[in-house]
Formats: structure tokens, C-alpha cells, sequence
């Protein structure tokens, strides 16, 4: 635990220092980024000591007020997020140092360097805090930090307001947070170790449910995900990366913590495979559509939160029907999808913060053929993208294998008529998986490959080595972490122990990951044996022109584009969910110019959020005439409360003391 | 005797699929009346393709041979996963159909990678089609599979299609395994892109799905493209025969039942590519719809 109170202390003095830099960019960032870098050094080894159940040494500070002690401590679960926490804190900070270089010029790189690694350090204080207090001071601080960050190139409107939409919808969230451990707490015990279900156990469950709604903001749990595409797109790049491996994951470690707390009052198992399925499917519903690049990775994060909450409920399924294989599957396979998607959702942000500063776009349309002019970011891209498509050889397909198994097992054992609805579960899975799967060929498709599109495509630049060099650590992660997960299987007994208080054996998940580590090589020699092969046996071979079925001057804008990509898809979508494309045709006699709109707005903003606020707004707008900006009126209404108050008080002591 | 039995796997995987193409195009050729090409043609283009000079695009990369090259590894993967013969697959584990489906899934993503790579809007289409079917036709396939392993209790292909438990199945469970067997057929159907999803023969670009997302590769990469394809064919109809025959003693029957029905299955299809006309676009969707609802009812009829 001191290790980690010394990353934090190095994380917000490294922060301090970066703003000392004062107008010199560079110094900040390199600050920031050297401070980001010894933070991990610090902290890893103490968190890989607590994974394996090394015992916590709780810091406490006797603080003498009404908040009671200031409690700080590392379990293994803390430990298990700590450990991506520093490492993607660590590449984004280096990443960052070099993508924000180029404006150095024309914008104050202190402040994005101090914030960077405040929100890093609050983040490890939310997961070291052991008091409810403290956790939601740390909480607070990391939403306020990214706000500032999401909102570095608040120039622009689209960026406000995403921050925004951010800043509101996390408060929401913070103020259920704050309910649930209201609930959960008594009056001075506000410690994780006090916090239970006193009020008994219908109490317990609305503190749980509040928690998840809490919780979900910040994980991005459909229907409360709206502010995520939003935010993730505004963000700089290595923010966005920050954010999506790792900040949304606090929020699932909320809900693990909550379950915790308030115990088995809740069926938490099928609850957490229902909402999962959900998200999933409509994250990935919506990502394959998007004309954004980094908006269609946020929304397929939404997708993935969805896929990890499966994977847990699965885990907490089995451990509610004393299932321990199904148990064990199901935990690890979730709690591995939070590395996974963590190394995975990391490099193609970063990859998509490449191909921004590259080509100056994050506007599918307005990209393509960026593999000739940027080869090894796009090389580094499509290997994140058969990573986050979840498909082998590489890491995203270790964990959603052993999700898949432990509903198999569960849909061909159960005798009572729910085996069915797993069997559906499994279905759903698959189908998510291969519209994941299109939807970031399309990425690549219609990204990186065919023709430039735009003259900013065409003059498109490979990115320097500062930007390459932390892709390429979480490239070889995500080819590699498929031959470690069996290894590694068993080191998680320990968090699951924490989560569940109960030991399960996790033999069966390294022996179910195995033929999947023998598959993943099998496939990386047989598709590198078949490429060269392949390459050889054609190596006669001439350039031409693509075939254009006998049309001689094809141009780049005859391509296929993103969204006529989609449109055989996206009719296959509930209405509510498509693309709502608005079309004004000329209504004149002779050619006049039409109209025709996009609106990517998300389906849930347009159709729940917005109305709603707008009409609270109106409801809001009629108690206007209070705030008629007189002084003297002011002090009426506080003098009136006072006396209601002392007269409620009065009349109450008078009625109850006789 | 292992060693016999896992050459003689391995030589069907290799050997059989090109035949399946003849005995489909030669029993498209009986039914029209015509004599048809030999059955052996396939064998003869995939030679010719690999002799073959190419022309490739210049807007084209790594990418457009990745293609072929990776569709080809992971069929032959795939074929490694499904019972062959006597039932018995040549590397079998608990959940190997959720692999088998994945691997197939990864040859997917990089044919249309190759497709989109040429930035011809053709073959943009026929890689958009693709994928508007694939989503329907994968949770048909899972469901009837995970039909399939809900009725026998076990988690891998040979497990249930190997042993006597499918056989047991049918006696207790039949009308789920034919439920099963139809869908199954639909998703051959739709994953092969034969009539009446996708009409292999059409000589408009604007028709195809598959043959148009693979219309500029030439040569050896063509050569590559259509052995793999004819490996795809092979692990569905494969899938199938063990189904509806599953016949595992003595072993030569089992082996003579396994050849003849997979290629009576090539007989099939072309029967039913001579019988009808390709679907419209728009209408395939119902079709792998009712694919899926077939299998969603076997799975009810088994748990219910």
C-alpha cells in the first residue's frame, strides 16, 4: 500500500511540477509523462504482490472530523485494476507527450499535462480508498480531471458540449453513488469493512440497484452510455485511450464492489447476463454505422462493457447456484475481458490519434488508402481490429471463449426450462461477435484500404516513432497475453476469492485455454505459412487498375462508403436504433439544390434524454421569477426558510415533549 | 491404426472438397440437360490458376493477398475441428464448434478486407452483402449447433456427432434434428453463397456477393480463394452428413456413408440451384431468419 500512496503523491507532484513549466510545452509533457511512467514503476510490483493475496497494510489517518478516518488500503480486486491503471497510464502518457507536440505553438500544454496525471493518480486513489468518503472525493476528482481533458479543444462547439453532456450525466451518477452508500452505511461507519446492509434487506437491494445505475454511468451500461461516444470522441486520443481502457473499467469495479457490499439479495447473476446482453448487442448495433472513427470505438467500449458484464454474470450465476465451474469460467473469462479490452480498445485509440494527426481526420469519409502512406500504423490497426472483433489469433477471443463455455456448459446442463434462455444468451453473443467483426472490417475497409478520399488523405504522413512505439507495446500484449491467459489463470484465484468470499478451483479455466493458445499458433503459422506461400506462387504478377466492369476513368468517390457499407445492416436495425437520415428534396418546378442530413445523434439522447430535459427545462423555466436578481428579495427567502424551519422545529418539540 | 486412420482425414480434407464443385456443376448440367464439364474440372482450374500469371490492382496492399491467403489457413483450421469419417474430428475439445465458427469469422474479416482494399465499389457491395448476411446466418448456425449439444449433453463436435449419442438422439429427439438438419442446410446454403442466397454463375457484377468480392484476384490468389471456398462447402456438408447419418460402426460403413452423403449433399444443392432462382436481395433476410427460427424452435422443443 505505501508503494501506491507514493505513486500517488509522485502522480500529483509530477502534475504540479508539469504546470511549474509554465509556457514550455515540452518540459511539461516530458514531466508529466516521466512522472506517469515512475508512478507505474512504483505502484506495479506492490499491485502484483496484492493480486497474488499478498495481505493489504491499511494507511490510515486519523482525520478529526465528521467524515471519520481517512482509510486507504489494496486488495487483490484493487490490485487487478491497478495493474492495467499503470500500464495504459504509463504508454498514453508517453503517447500523449508526442501527440500533442505539434501544438506546443499555439496552446498551454501545462495544463493537459497536470490534468493527465491528476485523473491517473485519482483514479489509483478510487482504487485504494477503503472508506466510502475518501472513494467518492476520489471518484469526484477523477470525473472533474477528465472533464478538463475531454475538453482540451473546447474551441470547438461539438467538444463543449460533449464535456457537457460528460459533467452531467457523471453527477447523476455521482449522486446515486452517493445514495447507495448513504444506505449502505450507519452514522460514523462509512469504512468499506462497516459497510453492509443495516437497514436489512429491501434496503440492501435498492442501495444495490442504485449503486449499478451509479456505477453504469461511468462503465457506459446502455441506456446510461449516451455520454460516452460523445465524450470519447472529444477527448484528445490518449485520453480517449485513458478513458476507455481504463475509467470506464472503475465503473465496473463499482458494481463489483457493490455487490459486495449488499450481498445476495439480488439474483446479481442473470441481472448482469440480461444487461450485458443488451448493451452488447446495441453498442455493436450502433458502432458498425458510425462515420467517426473514434465515435464507432466508443460505442463498440459500450459493446464490450456489455460483453465483460456477461462473462461476471455468468461467474455470479455459478457461484449463486453452486456451479463452481461455471463460476470460475465465467469470473475469469469477465475479468480477463477487462485486460483485454484495456490492451485492445487502448491500441486502436491510440491508432486512431495516429491516423488524426496523419491525416487530419477522424471522418471515415473523408479517409482510405492511409495504408500506403501510413503502413505501420494501419499494420498496427488491423491488428487491433482482429483483436477487438474478438476473433483468434489474437486476445480479444481468450476471454469471450471462456464466456462462451461457461454459458455452454450451463445451456446443456440446466434441467429447469432456463437452459433455453442461455442457449438464446449464446446466440446473442455470437451475433454480437460477428457484427463486431464487420463492423471494424469496415473500419479498416473503408479507413485505411482502397483510395484516398480526401485531399488530406492523399497527403497523409506516417506518425513518428513517439506515437508507434506505445502502439507497438500494446500490439504485442494483445498477440501475446492469448499464450500467458493460461498461465495466468490461476493467479486470479485470489480476486475471485475477494469478490465472491469464496475459493474456487481454477484448474478447469487454465485447461479450458489451452486448445486456445495451441489455436492461436496453429492459425499464426498457417496464415503466415499461407501468405508466403500464396506471395510466392503469384510473385509474376503486374500492376493495373482496379477492374471496373469495362469503366475506364474510375475515380476514388466511386467507392464503396461507410455508410452505403452499412445500409444493408443498418435496415435490419429496430427502427429507433438506425441512422436517421433526413432528405429535403427540391420541391421546384426546375433543379434547384436539395438537402440531405445525417444525424448522428445517439438513439437514446433523441428519444429519451432529450425530450425529458426539455421538458424539465420548461418546468424549471416557470420558477424563474425567483431568481429576479434583487438582493433584498434573497434575504427574504433565506430569512422565510429560517423561520419555517425554526417554526417546524418549535411545533414539533412543543406536539412531542408534553 | 491411429496413424492410418488420421492420413486417410487428412488426405478427404485435402483431396475431396474441389469434387464437391464438380458434382454440384455436373448435376446442374444433367438437370438442364446439358453433359456438363467433367467432374474433376475444379482440380484442373485450381492447376491452371497456380500456374497462372496475376494482375494486381495498383491501389491494392499486403491486404488483398492476406485475403486469400488467411480464407485459405482458416478453412483448412476449421476442417481440422469437424468429424470426418467415423466421427471422429482430427483435433476435437470441449466448445470446438464456437472455435470452428470464429476461425470462420477470421477468414471472413480478411476476404472483405481484401475486397475493400481494391476500392472497387463492386466489390465494396458484394463485401456489404456479406456482411449483412454472415449476422444473420451465425446465430442460426450457433443455435442449431447448441441444439445439437444441448440434446447429447456434450460440448465438442465428435463428442456429439461422433459417438452413438446423436444416433440415440434421434430416436428420442428426431423432429429437433430435423429442424436442426433444415436450418443447417439454409446456413450451408448462405455461407457457401450458392442459390438461392447468392448465384455463383451470374455474369452481373450487381448479382454477386461472393464471386464479386473476389473479382479482381487473379492466379494463384484466385486458385487460393476457390480451394478454400470448396474447403467451406466441405466442413458444412460435412456438419450435415454427420447429423443425418450418423452411422459410426463398423468403420468402412461409416466411412462409405460419409463420402457418398457428402457428396449426395453437393448433389443437393445442385438440385436445388437447378430448381429455383436467386432470392431478391432484400428477401434473404427472411430466409436466414427462418434458418434461425428453425434451429430457436429445435432448441425449444428440446428444453421445453
Amino acid at each position: 500500500m505505501t508503494a501506491c500512496a507514493i505513486a500517488i503523491g509522485v502522480l500529483f507532484g509530477s502534475g504540479a511540477l508539469a504546470l511549474l513549466a509554465g509556457r514550455n510545452g515540452r518540459a511539461a509533457s516530458a514531466i508529466s509523462a516521466v512522472g506517469a511512467v515512475a508512478a507505474a514503476a512504483i505502484a506495479l510490483p506492490s499491485a502484483i504482490a496484492s493480486l497474488g493475496g499478498a495481505p493489504s497494510d491499511d494507511l490510515v489517518v486519523n482525520w478529526a472530523a465528521p467524515l471519520g478516518d481517512v482509510r486507504f488500503g489494496i486488495d487483490s480486486l484493487s490490485a487487478f485494476f491497478i495493474v492495467p491503471l499503470m500500464v495504459l497510464g504509463a504508454i498514453c502518457a508517453i503517447y500523449g507527450a508526442f501527440y500533442l507536440d505539434d501544438q506546443r505553438e499555439r496552446r498551454w500544454l501545462a495544463a493537459p499535462a497536470c490534468f493527465y496525471n491528476l485523473l491517473v493518480g485519482s483514479m489509483l486513489a478510487v482504487l485504494v480508498a477503503r472508506d466510502a468518503v475518501v472513494f467518492v472525493m476520489a471518484w469526484e476528482a477523477m470525473t472533474l480531471t477528465s472533464y478538463v481533458l475531454v475538453t482540451f479543444d473546447h474551441a470547438e462547439a461539438d467538444v463543449r458540449r460533449a464535456g457537457w453532456v460528460y459533467l452531467v450525466a457523471s453527477h447523476l451518477g455521482v449522486a446515486c453513488i452517493l445514495s447507495t452508500f448513504v444506505l449502505l452505511g450507519h452514522v460514523g461507519g462509512y469504512d468499506f469493512a462497516d459497510l453492509g446492509s443495516p437497514h436489512g434487506a429491501g434496503i440492501a437491494a435498492v442501495a444495490g440497484v442504485l449503486g449499478l445505475v451509479g456505477f453504469g454511468v461511468k462503465a457506459g451500461i446502455v441506456p446510461l452510455h449516451v455520454w460516452l461516444p460523445e465524450a470519447h470522441a472529444a477527448a484528445p486520443s490518449h485520453v480517449s485511450a485513458l478513458m476507455s481502457a481504463v475509467m470506464i473499467k472503475l465503473g465496473i469495479y463499482g458494481v463489483l464492489r457493490t455487490i459486495a457490499f449488499v450481498g445476495p439479495v439480488l439474483p446479481w447473476g442473470a441481472l448482469l447476463v440480461g444487461i450485458g446482453i443488451v448493451g452488447a448487442l446495441v453498442g455493436i448495433g450502433l458502432a458498425f454505422y458510425q462515420r467517426d472513427f473514434k465515435r464507432a470505438l466508443a460505442y463498440s467500449s459500450v459493446e464490450n462493457i456489455g460483453v465483460v458484464l456477461i462473462g461476471l454474470g455468468i461467474g455470479l450465476w455459478g457461484v449463486e447456484n453452486a456451479h463452481p465451474i461455471v463460476a470460475a469460467l465465467g469470473l475469469c473469462g469477465g475479468l480477463f475481458h477487462i485486460w483485454n479490452h484495456a490492451v485492445m480498445k487502448g491500441l486502436m485509440f491510440l491508432g486512431a490519434g495516429s491516423l488524426l494527426h496523419g491525416a487530419g481526420t477522424r471522418d471515415l469519409g473523408q479517409m482510405g488508402g492511409l495504408m500506403k502512406r501510413m503502413p505501420r500504423t494501419s499494420a498496427l490497426l488491423v491488428l487491433g481490429t482482429v483483436a477487438i472483433a474478438a476473433l483468434p489469433p489474437l486476445n480479444g477471443f481468450t476471454s469471450e471463449w471462456l464466456m462462451y463455455l461457461g454459458l455452454a456448459r450451463v445451456g446443456t446442463e440446466a434441467n429447469a426450462g432456463g437452459g433455453m434462455w442461455v442457449i438464446f444468451a449464446v446466440a446473442a453473443l455470437a451475433t454480437v461477435g460477428v457484427i463486431a467483426a464487420l463492423c471494424f472490417v469496415r473500419l479498416v475497409g473503408l479507413g485505411l484500404l482502397g483510395q484516398p478520399r480526401s485531399p488530406a488523405a492523399e497527403h497523409a504522413h506516417e506518425s513518428g516513432r513517439g506515437l508507434l512505439f506505445p502502439m507497438l507495446a500494446l500490439a504485442l500484449a494483445a498477440i501475446g497475453l492469448p499464450f500467458l491467459l493460461p498461465v495466468l489463470a490461476g493467479a486470479l484465484e485470489p480476486v475471485i476469492r475477494t469478490l465472491t468470499g469464496r475459493s474456487f478451483d481454477l484448474g478447469a479455466v487454465g485447461e479450458a485455454l489451452v486448445p486456445i493458445t495451441i489455436l492461436s499458433g496453429v492459425i499464426w503459422a498457417g496464415a503466415i505459412a499461407a501468405f508466403l506461400v500464396v506471395r510466392r506462387l503469384s510473385r509474376r504478377r503486374r500492376a493495373a487498375a482496379t477492374w471496373g466492369c469495362g469503366y475506364t476513368v474510375p475515380s476514388a468517390r466511386m467507392q464503396y462508403t461507410g455508410a452505403s457499407f452499412a445500409e444493408g445492416l443498418n435496415r435490419l436495425l429496430p427502427k429507433v436504433m438506425r441512422e436517421r437520415i433526413v432528405v429535403q428534396p427540391s420541391t421546384e418546378l426546375f433543379p434547384a439544390p436539395g438537402q440531405l442530413s445525417a444525424d448522428r445523434e445517439d438513439p437514446f439522447t433523441r428519444a429519451a434524454y432529450e425530450p425529458f430535459v426539455d421538458r424539465a427545462a420548461r418546468r424549471a423555466g416557470q420558477l424563474r421569477w425567483m431568481q429576479a436578481g434583487q438582493l433584498h428579495l434573497y434575504v427574504l427567502f433565506i430569512v422565510a426558510a429560517i423561520v419555517v424551519a425554526v417554526a417546524v422545529v418549535s411545533i414539533r418539540d412543543w406536539w412531542v415533549l408534553p | 491404426m491411429i496413424a492410418v486412420e488420421i492420413v486417410a482425414k487428412i488426405v478427404i480434407v485435402l483431396a475431396l472438397p474441389p469434387l464437391l464443385l464438380g458434382v454440384i456443376a455436373r448435376t446442374k448440367a444433367r438437370v438442364a440437360g446439358r453433359v456438363g464439364p467433367p467432374l474433376l474440372q475444379p482440380y484442373y482450374d485450381i492447376a491452371k490458376l497456380v500456374r497462372k500469371h496475376s494482375v494486381v490492382s495498383s491501389t491494392t496492399t499486403w491486404m488483398f493477398l492476406a485475403g486469400p491467403a488467411v480464407g485459405l489457413a482458416a478453412a483448412l483450421i476449421g476442417a481440422l475441428l469437424i468429424p470426418i469419417g467415423d466421427g471422429r474430428a482430427l483435433w476435437s475439445f470441449d466448445g470446438d464448434f464456437i472455435a470452428l465458427a470464429y476461425v470462420l469469422g477470421l477468414a471472413r474479416f480478411f476476404t472483405m478486407a481484401a475486397a475493400l482494399d481494391t476500392g472497387s465499389a463492386f466489390e465494396g457491395m458484394g463485401a456489404a452483402r456479406e456482411a449483412t448476411f454472415a449476422c444473420l446466418a451465425e446465430p442460426a448456425f450457433i443455435l442449431g449447433v447448441m441444439a445439437l449439444a444441448r440434446a447429447t449433453g456434450s460440448l465438442s463436435l465428435s463428442a456429439f456427432l461422433g459417438s452413438a449419442s446423436i444416433a440415440h438422439i434421434w430416436a428420442t429427439a428426431g423432429a429437433s434434428i430435423v429442424l436442426v438438419a433444415a436450418g443447417l442446410l439454409v446456413v450451408l446454403l448462405a455461407e457457401n453463397c450458392r442459390i438461392p442466397v447468392d448465384d455463383p454463375t451470374t455474369h452481373l457484377e450487381l448479382t454477386m456477393i461472393h464471386e464479386v468480392m473476389v473479382l479482381d484476384h487473379g492466379g494463384p490468389m484466385f486458385g487460393a480463394v476457390l480451394y478454400g471456398a470448396a474447403i467451406k462447402l466441405f466442413i458444412f456438408a460435412a456438419l450435415l452428413v454427420r447429423i443425418l447419418i450418423p452411422i459410426h460402426d463398423p468403420a468402412w460403413l461409416a466411412w462409405a456413408a460419409f463420402v457418398l452423403g457428402v457428396l449426395a449433399v453437393a448433389v443437393v444443392v445442385g438440385l436445388i440451384e437447378s430448381a429455383m432462382a436467386r432470392l431478391r436481395m432484400p428477401h434473404v433476410p427472411a430466409l436466414l431468419m427462418s434458418a434461425c427460427l428453425l434451429c430457436a424452435l429445435a432448441v425449444v422443443l428440446l428444453v421445453r
